[in-house]
């Protein structure tokens, strides 16, 4: 058994074989020696550019597969049966398989909040929704193995659930923009798909999400390569390493304004990881870029005053941080 | 007919214009054809992804470009 499923992990989440046919490619065919520098890089760049692709491709396609039983409109009618914690709990989870892109947030902030869901539940959805979803949990494992993805999953969910009940506490619905609770939602019976429109949904998401996130992913690998091969193990590791007491501030910060998605992260990560930054720190850059980014902050700021927008952003950020210093702190546990 | 495309400009939303301009003439129905990008109105439908097709009033589909050959079906 345990012979099957170290084949599957090398073979098919690892990709071994990719490895080692993009390592004869740079050594026969451009002639560069894996020890080097350009050899090294190269070799990165290739192999994980075609990885992540093809991960993504597969992953894209089952999840969005699952997705197609859980659209928003299906998500909002669960949620608005369930009450106190119990919402923040299932908000958060049904944020995991919802598919869900930035640019649908304020619609979907608005039909919550219109249907008279509480400000919390749809916080703890807003949260846990592009920081955590089944393709990276996928993707995770391939690149770091089984503990660290669920860890990151779980301790996903977790923020996503106490952000929301902390924001619900709060009672900060009257720094909701006014227009939005005047809107009247209609309940929406979307037809029952066919099996046929289910693959023709995932399709389409894989050819859309590709084709919208690719050039992230290459600009991720990018810089990946860069600090894999160019940038000294010294310098990283006295800004990001663990004896740096600010190490996890500064990964957060840094995190917090740019937008990308997991996928485009993930190499960054990797290469992080390979020059012996913590894991928490890694993990809380991750979740820095994929949860939190300027173009999101104004959309949101569209229909959420300053005020709850400030509180959000700073519950989230205090939360990853803590995340991060926590993984460091018990590190032994993963590696 | 009254034929409502709703969408915040989106490349998905224009793509699903043309596709339903295109079944409306090729089908010769008497049709209007208008865009709705004010998202109080789109919400107020009950959609959250776009883009979205209502017809007469109602619903049709959310969230998906379907092809001009399938929208005919749609009439």
């Amino acid at each position: 058994m345990l012979v099957v499923f170290n084949w599957i992990n090398d073979q098919m989440l690892k990709m071994k074989w990719l490895f080692e046919l993009v390592e004869k490619l740079v050594e026969n065919v451009f002639g560069l020696s894996m020890e080097s520098k350009i050899g090294g890089s190269v070799h990165f760049f290739i192999y994980d550019t075609i990885k992540i692709f093809i991960l993504l491709s597969v992953l894209i396609f089952l999840i969005s597969y699952i997705q197609s039983y859980f659209p928003p409109e299906r998500t909002k009618k669960i949620l608005g049966r369930i009450r106190g914690i119990k919402g923040n709990i299932i908000g958060a989870l049904l944020g995991t398989i919802t598919p869900f892109c930035s640019c649908s947030s304020i619609p979907i902030f608005i039909g919550f909040t219109s249907a008279g869901l509480p400000i919390g539940v749809t916080f703890s959805f807003l949260i846990s929704s592009p920081m955590v979803d089944l393709a990276s949990l996928m993707l995770l494992m391939s690149f770091f193995g089984g503990k660290i993805a669920i860890a990151y999953v779980v301790v996903g969910v977790v923020l996503a659930v106490i952000g929301g009940a902390i924001i619900q506490k709060l009672n900060m619905e009257k720094y909701i923009e006014d227009y939005v609770w005047s809107v009247e939602s209609a309940e929406l019976e979307l037809d029952e798909l066919t099996r046929k429109d289910r693959v023709d949904f995932s399709r389409n998401q894989v050819r859309d999400i590709i084709g919208r996130v690719w050039p992230y992913i290459l600009i991720g690998v990018g810089i990946g390569a860069t600090i894999h091969n160019w940038i000294p193990q010294s310098i990283i590791e006295k800004i990001l390493g663990e004896n740096n007491p600010f190490s996890v501030l500064i990964a957060t910060l840094v995190g917090v304004p740019v937008y990308a998605d997991i996928f485009g992260t993930i190499p960054i990560a990797e290469a992080l990881i390979a020059k012996g930054v913590g894991i928490g720190t890694v993990l809380s850059f991750m979740m820095a870029v994929t949860t939190l980014s300027l173009p999101s902050m104004i959309m949101l700021s569209k229909v959420i005053k300053p005020k709850l927008l400030a509180t959000f952003v700073a519950i989230v950020t205090i939360g990853i941080m803590i995340i991060g210093y926590g993984f460091n702190a018990f590190s032994y546990i993963f590696l | 007919m009254i034929i409502k495309i709703l969408g915040v400009g989106c490349s998905k939303c224009e793509k699903l214009e043309k596709n339903v301009k295109k079944a409306v003439e090729e089908l010769g129905i008497d049709a209007t054809v208008e865009k709705v990008e004010d998202l109080k109105e789109i919400v107020s439908y009950g959609v959250m992804t776009s883009p979205a097709l209502v017809i007469d009033g109602k619903v049709v589909f959310a969230g998906k470009v379907p092809s001009t050959k399938e929208i005919k079906k749609l009439f």
